[in-house]
């Protein structure tokens, strides 16, 4: 077997369980959903004008949520060496860390989107697009998140520096992937947003993984 | 195959600190070197620096018989640090699984090198439940399982009993028959014959 699907399956194993798993990130999800109509009034003209952008908003934390300690504990238990010294490059062993975090939790964030939006008010016939979106942008999210928490791994606060470096770093998927659902829902053309999105997405796993297999050499050596 | 590493006045420095200067030291195929020092002298930050994990403020590393030296580590080097770095909530087998297959071993070889180090009936149980000898064995499994020529042990012999340090000192023994070499972080003399290394001071 390969070292690179071993290592696979051990990061999808460890991603169930890290910090709640999949359950954490639904639950976040969810939570928040419920809490926007209570806060915004229950009458459907505001809500609706809005449910896409919340519905893309509370998927990009709900992935942040997830991804802050992808690199941490393997750091503090001496694991991060010993994957240091694979065969594979560091930088593969990265980007499989965030497809990991992304087929364990950026999948069933993917599923549960479409269902927040219409509950929030978004026409039922925009769900395959949002899941589409939410998988998109899901992607981009995780391999952004992960920069960001390969890079905060040597410093103590490292939470706090990774919202700081990851927050700009999420606007334009944040942008193109709400684009793409306004759009739709507006009668325009949706394809623009969600190719950006996809771009958006393949640039971040095409280069995330050096900056993260660099940010990981720093805080171990 | 790495046949020889050869240190050439490596100096090391941690956060503006100078470590060791000026090291130098050769160990060809089938010979051990034992590194002794007070703490804080920097025996480990020399192991990772051979492991390439840390660099050198000056001096060189050479890995002879291999053409890169990123290609020898990471295909030749194992670096048995003082953190085991296991996973304490998953099981004993899956993470001897994991670390054999992830240095290039089969399951065969992970199962015969768990039952060779005393792991066979643990195998089941999470890792949180082994003792700290435990532990260190099953870390050793993937020394055992996947060959490779050059081993960095951190105070392999800390933690382990009587009868692990025998062991272990079997181990090193065929290692080095093999034509291995080994570099230990020691403040025991090693159980094999080996040549001493005094740093710092």
């Amino acid at each position: 077997m390969s070292p690179l699907v071993v290592l696979l399956r051990r990061e999808i194993s460890l991603a169930w369980g890290r910090g709640g798993g999949p359950l954490l990130a639904v639950g976040f999800l969810a939570a928040a959903t419920t809490l926007f109509p209570l806060a915004l009034g229950p009458a459907p003209g505001p809500l609706a004008a809005v449910a896409a952008g919340i519905a893309w908003v509370v998927l990009a934390l709900a992935t942040l949520l997830t991804i802050d300690r992808l690199f941490e504990r393997d750091f503090e238990d001496g694991a991060l060496d010993l994957l240091a010294l694979g065969a594979p490059p560091l930088e593969a062993v990265c980007a499989i860390k965030c497809l990991a975090s992304w087929l364990v939790n950026g999948a069933p964030l993917a599923l549960a989107a479409p269902l927040a939006a219409i509950a929030l008010g978004e026409p039922p016939h925009a769900a395959p697009l949002i899941f589409l979106a939410a998988l998109l942008g899901g992607l981009a999210f995780a391999f952004v998140g992960g920069t960001g928490a390969a890079l905060g791994l040597a410093s103590r606060r490292g939470g706090l520096l990774t919202a700081v470096i990851v927050l700009p770093l999420l606007v334009p998927p944040v942008i193109f992937g709400g684009a793409a659902i306004a759009d739709f829902a507006g009668g325009l053309d949706w394809a623009r947003g969600l190719a950006l999105l996809a771009a958006y997405a393949f640039a971040a796993v095409g280069l995330s993984p050096f900056a993260m297999a660099g940010a990981c050499r720093n805080a171990l050596g | 195959m790495i046949s020889a590493l050869r240190l050439s006045e490596v100096t090391l420095e941690r956060s503006g600190r100078v470590l060791f200067a000026g090291l130098s030291a050769y160990i060809a195929a089938g010979e051990a070197l034992a590194v002794m020092g007070a703490n804080g002298a920097g025996k480990t930050s020399l192991l990772r620096a051979i492991a390439g994990l840390l660099r050198p403020a000056a001096g060189e590393i050479v890995f002879e018989g291999a053409a890169d030296p990123g290609e020898a580590r990471r295909r030749n080097c194992h670096l048995l640090g003082h953190l085991d770095g296991l996973k304490t909530a998953r099981t004993t087998r899956e993470e001897l699984l994991f670390q054999a297959r992830w240095s290039g071993a089969d399951e065969a070889a992970a199962l015969a090198a768990a039952d060779r180090l005393g792991l066979s009936r643990q195998l089941a149980l999470e890792v949180r439940r082994l003792s700290a000898g435990q532990r260190r064995r099953l870390a050793l499994a993937r020394l055992v399982s996947a060959p490779r020529s050059l081993w960095l042990l951190d105070e392999p012999l800390a933690p382990l009993d009587v009868t692990g340090r025998t062991l272990m000192g079997e181990i090193m023994a065929e290692h080095l028959a093999r034509g291995g070499l080994i570099v230990a972080a020691v403040h025991d003399p090693l159980p094999v014959a080996a040549r001493m290394l005094e740093i710092g001071g």
